[in-house]
Order: structure tokens, then C-alpha cells, then sequence
């Protein structure tokens, strides 16, 4: 037996029995008061038979300790029934000498009272109950019933308190059920006689959806949560939920994971979330926060990392769908088991019921990543501070196990949704904000990170394109008038390259102008260098000619010297001379 | 009559003997000695020797008179002291004393 120390200052070292509830222990710090009955009072539908069926189904199945219990409403048989559903096998149990149904059954019309009498017949059942199967756990369920099949009440009270003093000698732990009366935990102030550990099992409908509550009335000689817990019954059994974890000790990762958008981790110091971080996704209707998030989850998977989608909003097959649009084939990780859907109805139960449900989810199916998509949805059915803490549990839990979680939240210009995205934006480690920027007759959308706990990350706005291969992040066009978007954005930057060409074209233009006035230049150096080859020509003709001229006037002269006097020596004479004139 | 054929089966629980289920046994055994001669059979169980037997009559109170037979089977609990009240418990009728 797991005996417990509640309270090292205090000298009291009360044993306790471990109820193995989920949730319950930790509760009363350890369990139910050991050796000493409980009570367990509600009103009906509230879950006291289950509560103490499954004390008895855990002590017999998980700390070896075997379990009577006396069934005055429901026959054995109905009793394995109802709790089969939550999984339990009494006859498997029963069989195997851990568990033990005495049903006793009081019938007001077969019974007849006359004089004194005492409920011996009661203990010496329990007693044999008790002593066959070695039991160390017993729960009546409910006793309050002996008050209506007998009528003589002193006789019963005495007896009932005579009871439980017994139970106390037998060392057994036991739990009493009973019904909630007016004013009273107990219809017949059963209290009076249980007065170590006293349960409370609520019911309450708030906006027409039901919570369970548990609460610790009492318990002497020991801690516990004073608080009212919410708690579940599903397949499982019961969960209560205590805050898991109050103090901020969580181990953090360095580690980077990327959110399946390239550009958007350039913006994040180049490589993405912390893993194990929170991140919010805020933004008006239809900015595409959905799709960030399915991108998320897409890349985690694509990482081979499991990830868990909880669909507020929209059906599986619809997110499947309109994520096809853009490029996203999230079937194929469903059907490889990377990827789990989890929708529902944020109205389906209380926050609570969700609570649970995701960390039921979470505990099973191990992923690495969870989306929830959006959390918004969840004030529907609780106040903003209801959903803040229901919110602080869960990410305490996921950072507990280094889950990255993504939230996508829709703003409205509506004071209550603003609330509760600054609510729960002080609370995780990134907040992106996807905006409408509305201009020039059209809506585009613009993205920023509002910010990111432990590293660098942009501060600029960019703009969120949704495109038919996937999502990217645009730089906004900043010209002279101002920041734009869109088409506008567009439109600037093809004003910009048609600039850009049209400068292009005058430049060239200008180049060939003097290109060609070159060309002209260069021809007219020609032309007149042709000119003055002529003109040079010219004189070269007169030149020649004269020359000729001279020399043929000297020949003609020497042939007419020769003609007129032979001797040689005055030819010579005769040659030398023009030379010399 | 019916009751010319009729037997009646009683089975008386206790536990111990402490004071009330002895004065049950003697009163149920005058009774019957008065009302019932020959038609009557009494068992006795102490459920101190034999607890098993307490779920089958789903015995709570002690001491508790069960009629078997006829049927249907009727409770009495306490120690009996009541005459008129157990006579009629049992469904046997008085008048024939006075008859």
C-alpha cells in the first residue's frame, strides 16, 4: 500500500488508500482516509455508484486489494452492466476472488416488523463478505435505502452508526454513498456518522450544458484541493482534473520546428518555433488562419511527427478538402496514421469535457504537435475567464510533454473576442496576426508577428498570399505613398518595371543616335577626304603634266641640238644646261 | 378449508443467543402450538455458524422470521412480540382459535 505522508509539519501521519482515480489522488493528496469510511453524496445521475465501483475495480486491479460491495439499489448483475461500459469486468473480477456483490435487497411489503430488533443479519454478511475474500475495501451503495424499507429509525440510526464504527475495527476503507438531501449533504444526515472524508458530487447546467463537479467537503487530518474540480466519466472511468501542474518548472527545448511555410520562418530568426512552444494565430474571418494551421500540421507530419487536429469548426473531411485548394494532401497522413482529426461540437459538452478529451487524446496518441482550430469557438460555451484557465491547463499540459501547440483564435471588433485574445496571448510564446488591409476597393491580407518569445524575429508586415501551390509570405511594396498591398502592390511594381523598360528603350534609343551621327560623321570624313584626294589628284595631274611637258621640251631640244651639230662634247654642254636653268 | 392441506415451512434466523431471538423462538413456538399444530415446521439458522445463508433470504435484520410456504414468502423481523401482527404476517387466521 502506497502510505502517505500528507503533512511533514504537522506530526500526523495518516494512511491513506490510493483511490486510483484519475485525478483523485493527487486531489487528496493520496487518497481516501485509510481504515476510515468516505462518503460520497450527490444528486442523483451524478456518478457516486461509478465513483465507488471504480475504487473497488482499481484497488482490486491495480494495488491488489480486494473489494466488497454492498448493492442495495442495483442486483449484481445490472451493477456489471452499467459498468462495463466504462470498460470494468466484475465477473472477471469476482471470479478471481478480488471483488465481491452482496446485493441486499429490502422489499417494504414482504416485511413485517414486530418489536426489537438489530441488523446483525447486515454484518454478519459483510463479514463473511469481508473474510472470503480478504477485502480491504468495502462501499455500500447506497445505505440510505434501509430507511425506506424499515420504518423504525431510531433502531436504524443506531445501527448505522454502530456500522461504521465496526468498519473502522475491520480496518477496511470504506465509501458510503448518498443521495443529496435538502439542506443537507444527506437525506438522512448520514454526515453525522461519516465525518473523516466527505465528497461532493455536483451536477450543474450552465447554458444548457451539463459539468460534473467534485469536491472535497472534507477531510480531517489531511490536505486537500478545496476547490470544485470538474470532473468526466467516459469510456475510461472518471477523471477528475486538478490544475496539472501550478508551478512554472517545465523543462524547455531549444530545439527549432519549422511552421511549414518558408517565408514565415525567415521572419522567425530563419528557422521556426521553439519546439514545445505555444503559438497563437489571431486574425479576422477568413485571413487564413485555418490554413496556417493545416500548414503547421502538414509539415510536422511531413517531418514523420504525429500530430493531433481538433476541429472546432469544421468536419475532418472539410478541412481535408478545402486544404487540397491549396496544395495540402493531408488524407494521405491520416491515412499513413501521422495525422489525427479529433472534431467536435464545441457545444457537445463543457470546456471541461474537453479538456480531458484532448489530454485523453494527447496520452494516447503520443503526437508531437496539436492544433486546435480555433479556440474562439469555445467561448460559446464558457466565459472568456473559463476558457482562459481551461486554456492555461492545457498548455501547461502540452509544455509539460513538449507538444508544440498551434491555436488559431478569430478576432472581432467586438470587445469580449479581443478580451480573449489578449487573454490568451500572454500566455503563449508566438503570436502571429494575420490582418485584412483594405484598400483601393479590395481586402488583402497582411501578416505580422506580434511577437516570439527568445529569439529574433521581423517586425515587418508582410503580405499573406493564398495561392494555388501553397501560402507566402510577400514583402509589402513601400513606395513614396506608403505601404500597399494586393493589386495595388502589383500595380506599383508593374509601374515600376514598365519604368524600368521604358528607361531601357530611351537609353537605347539615345545610343543609337549617336550611333548613327557617329556613322554620319565617319562618312562625311570620308566624302571629304575622297574630295581632297581629288583635288590632290588634280595637282598631281598639273604636276605631271608640267613635267612631262619639260621633259618633253627637253627631249625635243636635244633632239634638235643633235639634228644641229654633231660634236659630242657640246652635247654634254647642251644636256647639263636645262638641269641648271 | 385451504387450511385443512397447508403446511407452513418457517425458518427462523438468529444470530447467537442473545435475548431477542430467544424470545422470537418462544414466541413464534407458542404461536404455532396455538394456531398451527401439526401443520407447522420450524428450522432455526444461527448465521453465526452459517453467514452464507444470510444473501439467499436476504437477511438484514436479526431476528427475522421467513414463511417459506405458502408462498409467497413474507418477512417478520424483530422479536415477535406482537401476536396479532405476526398471525397475520404468517397469514394465518386467528378465528380459529375463537372458533
Amino acid at each position: 500500500m502506497k502510505n502517505i505522508k500528507t503533512n511533514t509539519s504537522l506530526q500526523s501521519t495518516l494512511l491513506k488508500t490510493p483511490t486510483g482515480i484519475k485525478g483523485l489522488d493527487e486531489l487528496t493528496w493520496g487518497g481516501f482516509p485509510f481504515g476510515r469510511p468516505t462518503l460520497v453524496c450527490g444528486d442523483p445521475g451524478c456518478g457516486k455508484t461509478l465513483l465507488s465501483t471504480e475504487f473497488l475495480v482499481r484497488g482490486a486491479t491495480e494495488y491488489n486489494e480486494p473489494g466488497v460491495f454492498v448493492a442495495f439499489e442495483e442486483k449484481s448483475s445490472e451493477l456489471a452492466m452499467n459498468v462495463a461500459s466504462l470498460g470494468f469486468n466484475l465477473e472477471k473480477l469476482q471470479s478471481e476472488n478480488l471483488l465481491r456483490i452482496d446485493h441486499i435487497h429490502i422489499e417494504r411489503s414482504e416485511i413485517e416488523e414486530t418489536g426489537e430488533y438489530d441488523l446483525e443479519g447486515l454484518f454478519i454478511r459483510l463479514d463473511h463478505a469481508i473474510k472470503t475474500i480478504n477485502a480491504k475495501r468495502v462501499v455500500l451503495d447506497t445505505i440510505e435505502n434501509l430507511f425506506s424499507g424499515l420504518s423504525n429509525q431510531t433502531i436504524l440510526r443506531s445501527e448505522i452508526r454502530r456500522l461504521f464504527q465496526w468498519l473502522k475495527e475491520k480496518k477496511v476503507t470504506a465509501v458510503i454513498t448518498g443521495e443529496r438531501g435538502n439542506g443537507m449533504l444527506t437525506r438522512q444526515g448520514l454526515e453525522e456518522y461519516v465525518s473523516d472524508c466527505v465528497i461532493l458530487l455536483e451536477n450543474r447546467v450552465v447554458n444548457n450544458i451539463t459539468t460534473r463537479f467534485l469536491r472535497v467537503v472534507k477531510y480531517r487530518g489531511s490536505v486537500h484541493g478545496t476547490n470544485e474540480y470538474p470532473f468526466l466519466i467516459d469510456d475510461e472511468g472518471i477523471s477528475v482534473l486538478p490544475v496539472t501542474s501550478l508551478l512554472l518548472d517545465n523543462e524547455v527545448s531549444t530545439e527549432r520546428v519549422s511552421s511549414g511555410i518558408p517565408s514565415l520562418d525567415e521572419m522567425l530568426d530563419k528557422k521556426g518555433f521553439y519546439r514545445g512552444s505555444s503559438i497563437l494565430v489571431s486574425g479576422t474571418a477568413g485571413t487564413g488562419k485555418t490554413s496556417i494551421a493545416a500548414y503547421f500540421a502538414d509539415n510536422s507530419c511531413k517531418r514523420g511527427e504525429r500530430c493531433v487536429y481538433l476541429a472546432f469548426e469544421e468536419s475532418p473531411h472539410q478541412i481535408i478538402r478545402n486544404m487540397k485548394s491549396i496544395g495540402v494532401n493531408m488524407e494521405a497522413h491520416v491515412k499513413k496514421g501521422l495525422l489525427m482529426f479529433h472534431a467536435s461540437r464545441p457545444t457537445l459538452f463543457g470546456l471541461e469535457m474537453h479538456l480531458v478529451a484532448i489530454h485523453k487524446i494527447v496520452k494516447k496518441f503520443k503526437p508531437k504537435t496539436v492544433v486546435l482550430d480555433p479556440i474562439t469557438n469555445l467561448i460559446t460555451i464558457g466565459s472568456v475567464s473559463e476558457v482562459k484557465s481551461m486554456l492555461i491547463r492545457l498548455i501547461d499540459f502540452l509544455q509539460a510533454e513538449q507538444i508544440t501547440v498551434l491555436f488559431t483564435a478569430l478576432t472581432l471588433n467586438n470587445t469580449v473576442h479581443e478580451q480573449t485574445d489578449e487573454g490568451v496571448s500572454s500566455l503563449v510564446d508566438a503570436w502571429l496576426l494575420v490582418r485584412d488591409i483594405e484598400s483601393n476597393g479590395e481586402r488583402n491580407r497582411g501578416m505580422y508577428i506580434m511577437k516570439s518569445r527568445g529569439m529574433k524575429h521581423s517586425n515587418q508586415v508582410r503580405e499573406f498570399v493564398i495561392r494555388d501551390t501553397g501560402l507566402d509570405l510577400v514583402d509589402v511594396y513601400l513606395g513614396p505613398s506608403g505601404v500597399l498591398t494586393g493589386s495595388a502592390r502589383e500595380e506599383a511594381q508593374l509601374r515600376e518595371q514598365t519604368g524600368l523598360v521604358l528607361r531601357d528603350f530611351a537609353v537605347s534609343r539615345k545610343d543609337r543616335e549617336i550611333e548613327r551621327k557617329r556613322a554620319i560623321l565617319e562618312a562625311k570624313i570620308a566624302a571629304l577626304k575622297e574630295e581632297f584626294e581629288i583635288i590632290q589628284d588634280e595637282l598631281n595631274k598639273t604636276y605631271v603634266e608640267d613635267d612631262l611637258k619639260k621633259e618633253m621640251m627637253h627631249k625635243s631640244r636635244v633632239h634638235l641640238t643633235k639634228r644641229r651639230n654633231k660634236d659630242t662634247s657640246t652635247e654634254k654642254n647642251i644636256k647639263n644646261t636645262p638641269n641648271g636653268s | 378449508m385451504e387450511a385443512e392441506t397447508q403446511k407452513w415451512e418457517l425458518r427462523l434466523y438468529v444470530a447467537g443467543k442473545t435475548v431477542k431471538s430467544v424470545a422470537a423462538l418462544n414466541n413464534l413456538k407458542k404461536y404455532c402450538e396455538e394456531h398451527l399444530k401439526d401443520k407447522y415446521t420450524i428450522e432455526v439458522i444461527d448465521l453465526l455458524e452459517q453467514p452464507q445463508l444470510a444473501e439467499g433470504d436476504q437477511i438484514l435484520a436479526i431476528p427475522t422470521l421467513v414463511r417459506k410456504v405458502p408462498e409467497p414468502i413474507r418477512k417478520i423481523i424483530g422479536d415477535l412480540s406482537n401476536e396479532e401482527k405476526v398471525l397475520v404476517g404468517l397469514n394465518v387466521r386467528p378465528v380459529n382459535k375463537t372458533a
